[in-house]
């Protein structure tokens, strides 16, 4: 692994890989890690890739992702990898498959829509394609796609 | 479909439509659902829809219980459309219910313990309108197949337009054109979801001697997010005396109704001026549909 130039390797926790160049941080804010949690945690971006190019790396020591947490990294960075580490050891390479419901998560982009309007009606997306990413509001079925679901979770 | 919502006109398949038609034109059980309470909660005005499932419900048996607009609840005050739908899906068998917001039926129907029907949801749907739409067909021309549609007017906001395209699609069209002014075209949600042959147009002129079914709808001044964008298409179309008479001999006019300026009054005498019979037959396609889900004897 490229990463291990600049980064040691972590003993127990989750490697992401392959991640789109420059998507790293917005990978982190997607699963909620702010750097605030404890978590020794590397970030290494644009290194060199053989498959991609140029790519983005997480390290995070002490913690494995969970099956939610994955979805959503699918979401928005199909190609990724996510690797389990335990005692130095990949002992897991978790397969990626983006969430077929995304709950609470996003806004739906018409105004007039429930979701919107009333406080108890939370937000529901139905996946409709992966690559390119389209999602349909599962109440008034307007559509979102990856460069919306991008901006809205980068706070544009 | 016995004790299912209906929010979609795509939820209903082609038998299940026919099945309602058939049963429509030949209803006469006596008061099925006697003993049953239909509940309707119209949060968005509407006497002529309301009126409609009110008589198809009292027809059929069933008492109603119900309110109109927000300003006759506390829905005004500020209790939320979830504990209003809470209340009402422990009084009623049956919810029929409008709103102003899209999908707000779909929300309604995940917390109702009964059936929720949709009498229309912002922009989005209105399937009963579209049940009524095509049983006005049916009854004119014997069936929903092979024949030429153009449905002229606001495609982009109509909840009508929505449900009857969705309705159709189940069928076989040989054509639908849809007739509109660019901004206010289907939108696409909507259209890519379609298999029957469609082609938009600007203009009613370039296919109304095709069209055996020419259905006209308003606009709706509410359902633009802007003023301006209103103003800019409100005098687009008109459907007058020298359209009609270049439509075929046999073809109908189409129109879910209230109408505003959008067909000329002197159209109505005109053999091929439709609506009013169209509208006449929405309570017993109600009737069958309100049967069909309560499982009336
Ligand atoms: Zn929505």
């Amino acid at each position: 692994m490229e990463g291990e130039l600049i980064v040691r390797k972590i003993k127990d926790g989750t490697v992401i890989d392959h991640i789109p160049q420059g998507k790293a941080l917005l990978l982190l804010r997607l699963i909620g890690i702010t750097g605030a949690e404890g978590y020794r945690l590397a970030v290494v971006s644009n290194v060199e890739s053989r498959k991609m190019g140029k790519k983005d790396i997480i390290k995070v020591e002490g913690k494995e992702l969970m099956g939610y947490e994955v979805e959503l990294i699918a979401l928005v960075a199909p190609t990724v990898t996510i690797n389990i580490v335990r005692n130095y050891e990949v002992i897991e390479k978790r397969k990626i498959s983006p969430p077929r419901i995304v709950r609470r998560l996003l806004k739906c982009p018409n105004n007039s829509c429930i979701t919107n309007n009333d406080p108890e009606a939370t937000s529901e997306f139905q996946l409709i394609n992966q690559t390119p990413l389209l999602l349909s509001c599962s109440f008034c079925e307007t559509m979102l796609n990856g460069e919306q679901v991008v901006k809205q979770l980068l706070g544009e | 479909m016995v004790g299912r919502s209906l929010i979609s006109a795509s939820e209903l398949g082609r038998d299940q439509y026919e099945y309602l038609f058939r049963e429509a034109s030949k209803f006469n059980k006596s008061r099925p659902l006697l003993g049953k309470i239909v509940g309707l909660a119209f949060f968005e005005p509407s006497t002529r829809t309301y009126l409609s499932f009110e008589t198809a419900a009292k027809r059929l048996g069933a008492s109603v219980i119900g309110f109109q607009s927000e300003a006759s609840t506390s829905v005004a005050k500020g209790e939320n459309l979830g504990d209003t739908v809470r209340m009402l899906s422990s009084y009623a068998d049956l919810i029929v219910m409008r709103h102003k917001f899209d999908g707000a039926a779909k929300f309604a129907s995940s917390l109702a313990t009964v059936p929720v029907i949709n009498a229309g949801d912002g922009k989005h749907e209105h399937p009963t309108q579209a049940l009524v739409d095509l049983y006005s067909i049916w009854k004119k021309f014997g069936g929903i197949d092979g024949l030429v549609y153009g449905l002229l007017g606001d495609l982009k906001y109509s909840r009508t337009i929505n449900s009857l395209l969705r309705a159709l699609d189940k069928f076989q069209p040989k054509k639908v054109y849809l007739i509109s002014p660019p901004q206010l075209r289907t939108r696409q949600e909507i259209l890519e979801k379609l298999k029957l042959p469609y082609e938009e147009v600007s203009k009613v002129d370039e296919v109304v001697g095709e069209l055996d079914v020419m259905y006209v709808t308003r606009i709706q001044r509410e359902r633009f997010p802007d003023e301006f964008e209103y103003m800019k298409v409100r005098d687009s179309y008109r459907v007058d005396q020298r359209v009609v008479q270049s439509m075929k001999e046999g073809s109908v006019v189409m129109h879910p109704l209230p109408r505003v300026n959008e067909i000329d009054r002197r159209v109505d005498g005109d053999p091929r001026a439709y609506y009013f019979k169209q509208a006449s037959l929405a309570v017993e396609i109600r009737m069958a549909l309100l049967d069909w889900i309560l499982g009336g004897q």
